[in-house]
């Protein structure tokens, strides 16, 4: 585009407040990665209230701080691939394990299980209650046509979600949009819509005894294997991210795979249940 | 029904017992948005004043692009700050990622081209006016969007309350870059997210009614203020 | 009147100025030479060009070709440009008091003022609403703001454009009072107005344009008694001009 010299002088400037509103901001916030421990992590654990738990004492114990950012497997796995993550906490084991084989993270270690259920509405017009194993359960919705609600976000619930289907040899594409529903949304997002709309879902436990809407809707089906729910927790390799703390994020690990993190998540109940049970090989 | 009801007391509870978690994230709330309203006025106005007194090729274009932007999803704008604030980007180095700083970015920017747009409207029509009487007694370029600047500032106050109204509403930009972690970067609409994403709707509808009251006490201040310099 | 002190913006001489704008010629071969002090009225038909040539004086714009010259200097000098002042039919105020109104031409930093802002507003007899929004005033009063705010950078020059031409006849007198007080400061005046008695009451010497054309630069008495052509005569008698139809 022609410019004429009249323009320069108002480039000049939004080039110089551009600067100066970086410096700003610099200033504002005298570099708060030095002494905190940046974790991007799955929801569930977040919004279950784990860390509100565990969090302090070990923030007070090594006189430090941890951040969370809580957002889908999916994402928090591309997230830490960009260096935004000193811990990598998530479920989603291929995913993770594919992770470290990148050279994104170091050693993956088991912290901690719980298991998915299926929740759907009471009145279970698919008779999900009834099924023995979550193939069948969900066969069950597929001859019903009954609304399942799909994460439909790369997240580690979507990953299992996809699993189950695949392992019922039903393929689910060709059916988006019509009772199956992805929402392309967080688990919380998902479960709310699944109320609004009478539909089932695939949601971890500790996830769904935390969320507070449930209204008529209940688990259906629990307790088969292939509803196992493994998280794991990878420190961000500093090679390749030179920001990463490693030093106070590896301390953040032992801790939390050790006696005294193991302990208190084995302690952790919501309304009376246990969320997450500890198997860190130590 | 009963949700709402539970809202109100929810509500009426949290500001009651002056709740610190929620004064933390209305003060960082505050602080977010007015700063990044400040920066983009202190921005956006000459700019816009020195595009509507300007005369340039290619004007009409910055204007269609200016209220393009105007448009722009906050979301978007999130994530392409993200990109650039990631410890992989390009100013990975400043460490701004997931701090109240980069939310003030992100929020400056969104902000900007309203400001920017609207002032560039004010100051055009009173410019059709003025420029007579400024040219006729010299009054150079800066001069003028000076002048212009602080006879519109009634009209300005508006445009900076427009451009605060969209900072401290909006959710999509602050989540990505501030990554809504607690005691640092979660503020009220982040927080109001969160609550709905765990079921928690009437603590989420409460927090929607304290954060609608904040931007009640701001335009009223901003209001009483304005009934004072009126001229 | 007092005529001791020498304009230094004296003689004005214009060279062959001409205009044309989106293919219409507004102006073309203005030679003038004014040495006079005093005001200067401009008179002619709406179209005739007076506005525009007010502005050229002004160097609010620039003549295709020609040269306009201010006591020997360039119409684009800055020494000239500062030392003149322009009141505009319509006046434009700033969305100020009556006092910023003063203070903010006062500030500038070409201003030369003579009078202060307390004698400005006595001027104008404007004390009294000397706090008040400059907009809230009446027309006239407005009108005489605008007056002594262009008076407040010390001008030689004044222009003034139709500056009666909304006001009723008090807020009129009023005006006419500021243009002789402006006068007799030695500040030359170059007024454009269709009020043909004021300019009787008022001119030095008048210029008649016609067309964008010079049809007479002459001293009032002779202008207003003796017209030269059939057409001032016409103008000076108030008969109105041919219309296009009649002509046909």
């Amino acid at each position: 585009m022609k410019t004429i010299n009249s323009t320069t002088p108002m480039s000049s400037l939004v080039k110089f407040t551009l600067v100066q509103v970086l410096m700003l901001c610099t200033l504002l916030n005298p570099a708060v990665a030095d002494n905190a421990v940046l974790v991007q992590s799955t929801t569930s654990t977040a919004n279950s209230g784990l860390y509100d738990y565990l969090l302090p004492i070990f923030e007070k114990k090594h006189d430090t701080r941890v951040h969370v950012v809580a957002v889908g497997t999916g994402q928090a796995i591309r997230n830490a691939g960009n260096c935004d993550a000193d811990v990598l906490l998530v479920h989603a084991k291929s995913a993770e394990e594919k992770f470290v084989n990148d050279g994104f993270g170091i050693s993956r270690q088991d912290l901690m299980y719980n298991d998915f259920v299926i929740v759907g509405p009471s009145s279970d017009p698919a008779g999900v209650a009834n099924a023995e194993s979550a193939s069948e359960a969900l066969t069950a919705i597929t001859a019903k046509q009954a609304i399942f609600a799909s994460r439909g976000d790369n997240s580690g619930t979507h990953k299992k979600e996809l699993q189950l289907w695949q392992q019922a040899n039903i393929d689910v594409e060709p059916l988006s949009g019509k009772w199956y529903r992805e929402t392309g949304s967080g688990m919380g997002a998902t479960l709310n819509i699944t109320i609004g709309m009478g539909a089932y879902t695939l949601t971890d436990r500790a996830t769904w005894i935390s969320f507070n809407n449930k209204q008529k809707h209940r688990v259906l089906l629990e307790g088969d294997d292939a509803l196992f729910n493994q998280y794991g927790i990878i420190l961000v390799n500093p090679e390749k991210c030179p920001n990463v703390n490693a030093a106070l994020a590896q301390q953040f690990i032992d801790w939390m795979t050790g006696s005294e993190g193991q302990q208190l998540i084995a302690d952790y109940q919501l309304q009376g249940k246990q969320l997450f049970y500890p198997n860190a090989n130590h | 029904m009963q949700d709402f009801r539970q809202s109100f007391s929810h509500a009426a509870q949290l500001i009651a017992d002056l709740d610190p978690t929620l004064i933390e994230i209305v003060l960082l709330s505050l602080k977010v948005s007015l700063t990044a309203t400040l920066l983009a006025c202190v921005i956006g106005m000459p700019l816009g004043a020195l595009l509507a007194t300007r005369r340039f090729f290619g004007k009409w274009l910055v204007s269609v692009v200016l209220n393009t932007l105007m448009g722009m999803p906050p979301v978007v704008l999130g994530l392409l700050f993200y990109m650039v604030l990631s410890a992989s980007g390009p100013l990975g180095w400043l460490q701004l990622l997931y701090t109240p700083g980069a939310m003030i970015i992100v929020q400056t920017f969104l902000v900007l081209p309203i400001v920017t747009a609207l002032t560039k409207q004010i100051i055009e029509d009173a410019w059709s006016e003025y420029q007579p009487l400024l040219q006729s007694l010299r009054v150079g370029k800066w001069g003028s969007a000076q002048t212009l600047l602080w006879d519109m500032r009634t009209s300005l106050l508006t445009v900076a309350l427009a451009g605060f109204a969209r900072a401290i509403s909006e959710v999509g930009a602050v989540i990505v870059v501030g990554g809504n972690i607690n005691h640092l970067t979660r503020v009220m609409t982040t927080a109001i997210a969160l609550e709905t994403s765990k079921g928690e709707l009437a603590l989420a509808l409460a927090l929607g009614m304290i954060l609608l009251l904040i931007a009640l006490t701001v335009n009223a201040l901003v209001f009483s203020t304005r009934q004072r310099v009126t001229v | 009147m007092n005529d001791a002190r020498q304009n230094p913006l004296l003689p004005l001489e214009l060279k062959s100025v001409a205009l044309t704008i989106g293919g219409r010629p507004l102006l073309s071969g203005l030679n003038l030479k004014v040495t006079t002090p005093g005001v200067t009225t401009i008179l002619g038909h709406n179209g005739a060009g007076k506005s525009l040539l007010l502005r050229l004086l002004h160097g609010l714009g620039t003549a295709d070709t020609g040269t306009i010259t201010w006591g020997r200097q360039s119409v684009a000098a800055t020494a000239v440009k500062a030392r003149q002042a322009m009141v505009f039919q319509q006046p434009i105020l700033l969305r100020r008091s009556v006092a910023a109104n003063l203070d903010y031409v006062l500030q500038l930093p070409h201003a030369r003022p003579i009078l202060s802002r307390k004698q400005l507003l006595n001027l104008a007899s404007l004390s009294a609403v000397a706090s008040q929004p400059a907009r809230t005033l009446s027309g006239g009063e407005q009108q005489r703001l605008a007056f002594v705010r262009a008076l407040a950078t010390g001008p030689d020059i004044m222009f003034l454009d139709e500056p009666t031409a909304n006001l009723d006849p008090d807020a009129t007198q009023w005006i006419e009072d500021l243009i002789k007080n402006a006068r007799a400061k030695s500040i030359k005046i170059f007024l454009v107005t269709h009020d043909i008695g004021q300019a009787r009451r008022l001119s030095q010497d008048v210029i008649f344009l016609n067309k964008g054309r010079i049809e007479e630069h002459t001293d009032a008495a002779s202008f207003f008694h003796r017209p030269k052509s059939a057409y001032s005569q016409q103008f000076v008698n108030g008969v109105l001009p041919a219309s296009p139809q009649s002509a046909q």
